[in-house]
C-alpha cells in the first residue's frame, strides 16, 4: 500500500510538473486540428495523427502536405526527418530506463515528446532516490497526450464552425515563428534558420513540396559548417 | 497511397526513433556529425515552413507593401524576439494581418 502510495504520488507529480507547459500546448493543439480540417483532412484522420504519430511539429508539416496532395513516401520522409531531434532525446533519456520492463520502455518510447522530455529529464537529473521516477514521466506523458488528444478535438470542431475566408492557414506560419524565434541561441542556430528559409524559396515550386526537405537538409550542413568555423 | 497506411507508417517510424536509445541503450552508439546536427533539425524544419508562407503568394516571390503576411510576419517576428511568448506572438501577427486585409479591402 505504501508502495502503491509512493507511485500515485510520483504520477501526480509529473502530472503537475507538466501543467505550466500545457497552456502553452493546448493552443498548438487546437490550432493543428483547425489547420487539418482547412487543409481537407477528414475528422477522423486529423485525430488519428494526433493518436498514431503525436507529435505536433511533424503533424503541422504533413497536413500541409497532404492538402498539397504530396505522394505518401515524401510525407513519412518529411515526418521521419522533422521527428529526428527525437534520437536525442531517447539518448539522453536511456540511462534512467535501463532497469524497466519492455511494455515500460515502449510505453515511455511512445509519450517521449519535447514537452515530455523536457520536464522528466529535469526531474531524472535531481538528486536522491531514482526507483520511482519513470511514474513522473508517466504522469507527465499521459498529461501531455490528454491535452493533445482534446485539444485536438476542440480544433476539429472549432475548424468546422469558423468561416472559411478568415486567413487561418497563416496560424501555421505565425505558430512555428513562435517556435524558431526564442529558441535562437546563437550564431549556428541563426546560419540555420537563414539558409533554409532562402532555399525553402528559392525551391518553392519543386513539386510535392520538395523543397522543404532539401531546405531543411542545406539548413543543416550549413549550421554545421558554421559551428566547424568556431 | 492511402491516408491510413502514410499515418501509420509516420507513427511507427516516429515511435522507433523515440524507442531506439531506450530499448538498446549500450549497444551501440549515434555517429557525432549526426549528433552534431540533430540541434540544427528544428531551426532550418520551422524556418524553411515559415520563408515560404510569408514571402511566396501565388507560387512567385513577393516582397511589396502590399504583401499583408509579410508585414504580419515581421511583426510577430518581433514579438516573439521581445516577449517570447507564443500566445502573444500568435495573436499579433494574426490582428496585423487581418487589419491589413480589411483596410486593403475599403
Amino acid at each position: 500500500m505504501a508502495v502503491l502510495n509512493l507511485q500515485a504520488k510520483e504520477l501526480f507529480r509529473g502530472i503537475k510538473a507538466e501543467i505550466p507547459i500545457l497552456i502553452g500546448v493546448i493552443p498548438f493543439g487546437m490550432i493543428y486540428g483547425v489547420l487539418a480540417i482547412d487543409a481537407g483532412l477528414k475528422p477522423t484522420i486529423a485525430q488519428a495523427m494526433s493518436v498514431i504519430v503525436f507529435a505536433g511539429s511533424s503533424q503541422f508539416v504533413s497536413t500541409q502536405m497532404f492538402a498539397a496532395g504530396s505522394p505518401g513516401l515524401m510525407i513519412i520522409l518529411t515526418v521521419a526527418v522533422v521527428n529526428l531531434r527525437h534520437l536525442l532525446y531517447s539518448a539522453s533519456i536511456a540511462p534512467y530506463l535501463v532497469a524497466l520492463s519492455r511494455p515500460w520502455k515502449w510505453m515511455l518510447a511512445y509519450l517521449l515528446t519535447d514537452e515530455a522530455y523536457a520536464v522528466s529529464i529535469t526531474h531524472y537529473r535531481q538528486p536522491g532516490d531514482q526507483q520511482l521516477r519513470h511514474w513522473f514521466f508517466l504522469g507527465a506523458g499521459l498529461a501531455l497526450w490528454g491535452s493533445w488528444q482534446a485539444s485536438t478535438a476542440a480544433g476539429i470542431i472549432l475548424g468546422s464552425i469558423i468561416p472559411p475566408d478568415w486567413p487561418l492557414d497563416f496560424t501555421l506560419a505565425l505558430t512555428f515563428i513562435a517556435l524558431l524565434v526564442p529558441g535562437l541561441k546563437d550564431k549556428p542556430d541563426i546560419i540555420t534558420a537563414m539558409t533554409a528559409g532562402v532555399v525553402a524559396v528559392l525551391a518553392y515550386n519543386l513539386p510535392y513540396k520538395l523543397g522543404l526537405l532539401l531546405a531543411a537538409i542545406t539548413g543543416i550542413a550549413a549550421g554545421l559548417w558554421m559551428e566547424h568555423r568556431k | 497511397m492511402n491516408t491510413w497506411i502514410v499515418l501509420i507508417v509516420a507513427g511507427l517510424i516516429t515511435f522507433a526513433i523515440r524507442l531506439s536509445f531506450i530499448t538498446s541503450w549500450g549497444r551501440f552508439t549515434v555517429p557525432n556529425t549526426l549528433q552534431r546536427s540533430l540541434r540544427f533539425v528544428p531551426p532550418a524544419v520551422l524556418s524553411a515552413i515559415i520563408f515560404p508562407e510569408l514571402l511566396v503568394r501565388d507560387g512567385a516571390l513577393n516582397v511589396d507593401l502590399g504583401n499583408g503576411r509579410l508585414l504580419a510576419g515581421i511583426v510577430s517576428i518581433f514579438v516573439a524576439w521581445k516577449t517570447k511568448n507564443a500566445i502573444f506572438t500568435i495573436v499579433a501577427g494574426m490582428l496585423v494581418l487581418l487589419l491589413i486585409n480589411y483596410f486593403l479591402k475599403i
